[in-house]
């Protein structure tokens, strides 16, 4: 039986107020605050999170595919999936796809996944939706839109929600645009979109699936689908006939806001998190059409609980401190024009240490046992020469031997925190200390690695590891 | 066991002129009168010198020894360049002795120079620092300021130092520092300051402050260097008062400082290991009782703290009982920059490890421009020039002294 083994999400730390977007436009957005990516997060560095978050206690060598979907790639032409492949030290001999494009995209990857298993040409595959649109300010979107990301394992071996079916509908249906020289989306009058929309296309997919299990909406314990924003999420939950109080999952409007592409998965996440053996859950998302799922939970959830998912990233955070920060971090503005010498970058660089760079290997000397980053052909501590196998080290805590916090730094976040951290199991990282408040760092503290976007330089992202405080 | 160099050559002409923010001056300007300076100085002509070494870090105004001949002229000698970060002054002094030592050159120029302020901004122009992968990991960690800050973070705890202890006393060191420069017209920032204005300071890279930071500074040094048994023949103006090259110590370190557990950020191996090799050759056992003054690399004052206690002249962890008795004031035990230091006389990258000899040529000479900083007895001067960042040194000590004894 096809289904889902394992789940993951993620919720970046930074949150905005609502009041706050309405104090810059001088004008009432409603309430409650929307996730905010973090300066050096995308969706390739989000979904990185919640790929590893999902797994927690599995076995990485037995992930057969890595399927990323977004509408927000950190590039338009390149793939993401073979940088999250890579990060999170899946093996090299599998498939990997972004599916982008389109909001359906998790439930693409999803489908796409599950036949992969039903064909016996994978026995897991990953699938991971991140999103982190940029709305246009002082846009109905902006108010709306916020940033996170979600991650299943599928499989057919201990399986938490069996997968007993699915509905796929296509449709030509436009709602939300962005040409590729658009810098922000486009859409049409909101009635239009959710009467013609979102409310017939989704409720077609959701009925027809209903109706091929012969089930009811009674049947369902929890639904967990996509809205455009929490009015029109109200109004298909009425025309479904569900009961909003108890059978349906609340998509976060309020606390983390349209995560668009990962919205319905950070969702079904949140079910998941609630939910006990037997459940029954919907599973749906739109855009260009709808594809919805039948989920049985089995026991085996219970030993999947241990996860940051979304409760617990969604209890850690920081909010910004207004507007301003929000305009700096997701670089809103052009800025003055710098006179520092401009960043560059290397393919052969990031080439050469892939290993390194990306899944954070370093070496222990086989000569003295100590282990030592970045790589070097010489043992820093006994000279021999090399004679190293290699350590993971982007799984290994912390301790912050020494830190400083740099004002003046080429950096979008300031002050930047350089650390000096000690690994669990040996080894020293010198790094820089991300999702952090600075009046709570301390020598001692504990601190984790999270994959991020730094330095771009010569037209490329480049992606390597940071520390932050444990998380959650 | 090589030979010492001691007193084997001797330092017969220096130019330093002032440093500052030289808007009107360009590399050429400043190489052209500092060596002018120390040819007067001398008593020698261009055309006499037989080589030149110069020290500079920056390359985008110059490449090769050209810098040099082509400026001053020099026709078909040989002109190294040399390079070790903040310590390339040191080299380019080193490098000069050793010619004359091997007996391949007679009389020689030795010079350091750079100019920091031509970029638009604040701070080194450097984008992160050179290393591992660069431009990639290496480059994440920055400019000095945070990376200095990493040791005064780990030297408040170590010697269990509150945030409120640690400020403070690096605050005095700035403090002297600036008292000591405000007085040397030679030199850059020519302020007064007070503690509480260092402790109320803009953050640069916490826990440093804008006045725990150096000047950036253009500038250039240069010394006229002959063997000693030459001294009566080249040195027209200073037959008598020249000094002599006591000691050299140079350590490259490792550089693992920042990657290895087992080190804690509180002291300079390199420093430690270039001042055993400097005293050696030198003679000296006891440096804070031997040494007339030191010029230490106190970029930032953390690294003065540091550096004193690298080098043996302060028990470690004792630094702040020493600045807060004035032991590294003037008229204390061993005047520590009595110059200004790196901090008020400025730091034209290059330039600094020439400076910071020139300081003890001037006091052996008796010639402080500022009578009130005139030091008596002056006998050996240690000069520590250092290059790259905590856990990751290069140090050049130079010790000099009256040749007599």
């Amino acid at each position: 039986m096809v289904g889902i083994v394992s789940y993951g999400a993620y919720i970046p730390i930074y949150r905005l107020s609502r009041e706050a977007i309405s104090a810059m436009w001088v004008k009432s957005l409603g309430r409650g605050e929307k996730a905010v990516a973090n300066a050096d997060e995308d969706s390739l560095t989000m979904g990185v999170e919640a790929v590893l978050d999902c797994l927690n206690g599995m076995e990485r060598q037995q992930v057969d595919g890595l399927y990323f979907a977004t509408a927000s790639p950190p590039y338009v032409e390149k793939q993401s999936a073979s940088i999250i492949r890579a990060a999170v030290d899946l093996r090299e001999d599998i498939p990997t796809m972004d599916i982008a494009h389109s909001l359906r995209g998790a439930s693409s990857a999803m489908k796409a996944a599950m036949d992969a298993v039903q064909a016996g040409s994978a026995r897991r595959v990953m699938v991971a939706a991140a999103e982190c649109r940029i709305p246009a300010p002082n846009s109905e979107f902006e108010a709306i839109f916020g940033d996170g990301a979600a991650a299943f394992l599928i499989g057919d071996s201990d399986v938490a929600a069996i997968i007993e079916g699915s509905y796929h509908l296509s449709s030509e249906f436009i709602d939300v645009w962005r040409k590729p020289e658009d810098a922000y989306m486009q859409t049409w009058e909101d009635r239009f979109l959710r009467d013609e929309g979102y409310l017939k296309i989704l409720s077609q997919a959701v009925s027809a699936l209903l109706k091929k299990h012969g089930l009811s909406p009674k049947g369902i314990s929890k639904a967990a689908f996509y809205g455009p924003d929490a009015r029109a999420h109200a109004a298909i939950v009425r025309a479904m006939g569900l009961d909003a109080k108890t059978q349906v999952q609340a998509p976060m409007f309020d606390s983390v806001g349209n995560t668009g592409t990962a919205l319905a998965p950070m969702t079904l996440v949140a079910a998941l998190e609630e939910t006990k053996p037997g459940d029954r859950i919907l599973y749906a998302t739109y855009g260009d059409g709808a594809d919805a799922f039948l989920l049985r939970v089995t026991e085996q959830i219970e030993k999947v609980r241990n996860r940051r998912g979304i409760k617990r990233h969604l209890a850690s955070k920081l909010m910004l401190p207004g507007y301003g920060k929000y305009v700096e971090i997701r670089e809103l503005m052009e800025w003055e024009a710098g006179r520092h010498p401009s960043r560059r970058s290397s393919l052969p660089v990031i080439w050469r240490e892939r290993q390194h760079l990306f899944p954070l290997y370093g070496q222990k000397c086989r000569a003295c046992g100590n282990i030592q980053f970045p790589r070097q052909r010489v043992c820093i501590y006994c000279q021999a020469k090399d004679d190293f196998e290699l350590v993971r080290l982007s799984d290994k805590r912390g301790t912050l031997f020494t830190f400083s916090m740099d004002e003046r730094a080429m950096e979008v976040v300031l002050p930047k925190v350089f650390s000096v951290v000690d690994l669990e199991g040996g080894g020293r990282f010198y790094s820089v200390m991300t999702d952090r408040d600075p009046s709570k760092i301390e020598v001692g503290m504990t601190l984790e690695m999270t994959f991020r976007r730094q330095l771009e330089g010569s037209g490329l992202h480049n992606y390597f590891w940071r520390v932050r405080p444990i998380r959650c | 066991m090589a030979e010492s160099i001691r007193d084997k050559v001797a330092i017969i002409g220096m130019g330093c002129p002032p440093w500052g923010e030289r808007w009107e001056a360009d590399i050429f300007d400043l190489i052209t009168e500092a060596a002018y300076e120390a040819f007067d100085d001398a008593g020698v002509e261009p055309k006499q010198i037989e080589s030149a070494w110069v020290g500079y870090y920056a390359t985008d105004y110059a490449t090769t020894g050209l810098v040099v001949s082509q400026t001053l002229q020099l026709q078909q000698i040989p002109v190294t360049h040399v390079e070790n970060g903040c310590g390339s002054g040191s080299e380019a002094i080193r490098g000069a002795a050793y010619g004359l030592a091997s007996k391949q050159y007679d009389l020689v120029l030795a010079l350091g120079y750079e100019k920091l302020k031509d970029t638009g901004f604040g701070g080194l122009a450097m984008a992160g620092a050179p290393g591992k992968w660069y431009p990639l990991y290496a480059a994440e960690f920055g400019a000095a300021p945070g990376r200095y800050a990493l040791a005064a973070t780990a030297y408040f705890r170590k010697w269990g130092l509150s945030k409120e202890e640690g400020k403070r006393t690096l605050a005095k060191i700035s403090v002297k520092s600036h008292h000591n420069g405000a007085r040397n017209p030679r030199a850059h920032l020519r302020r007064e300051i007070t503690v509480e204005q260092v402790m109320n300071a803009p953050i640069i890279a916490w826990p440093l402050g804008l006045f725990d930071c150096c000047g950036v500074t253009d500038g250039a040094a240069a010394a006229i260097l002959c063997r000693t048994e030459d001294v009566k023949k080249f040195a027209a103006n200073h037959p008598r008062d020249y000094i002599t090259i006591k000691g050299f110590g140079i350590a490259a370190s490792p550089g693992w400082g920042k990657e290895r557990t087992d080190y804690d950020f509180t002291y300079w191996d390199a420093t430690e290991a270039a001042a055993k090799q400097a005293y050696a050759q030198a003679g000296i056992r006891n440096p804070r009782k031997e040494l007339s003054l030191a010029e230490v690399h106190d970029c930032f004052s953390i690294a003065e703290l540091i550096a004193v206690e690298s080098l043996g002249i302060c028990e470690y962890g004792h630094g702040k009982e020493d600045v807060d008795g004035g032991a590294w004031e003037q008229g204390g035990e061993i005047p520590i920059n009595i110059s200004g230091g790196l901090k008020s006389f400025g730091h034209p990258i290059g330039a600094s490890g020439c400076r910071e000899v020139f300081e003890f040529y001037t006091q052996f000479q008796r010639k402080a421009e500022e009578p009130s900083r005139q030091l008596k007895d002056v006998k050996f001067g240690l000069a520590h020039n250092q290059g790259g960042f905590p856990g990751q040194f290069v140090c050049g000590i130079t010790i000099t002294g009256d040749p007599g004894l």
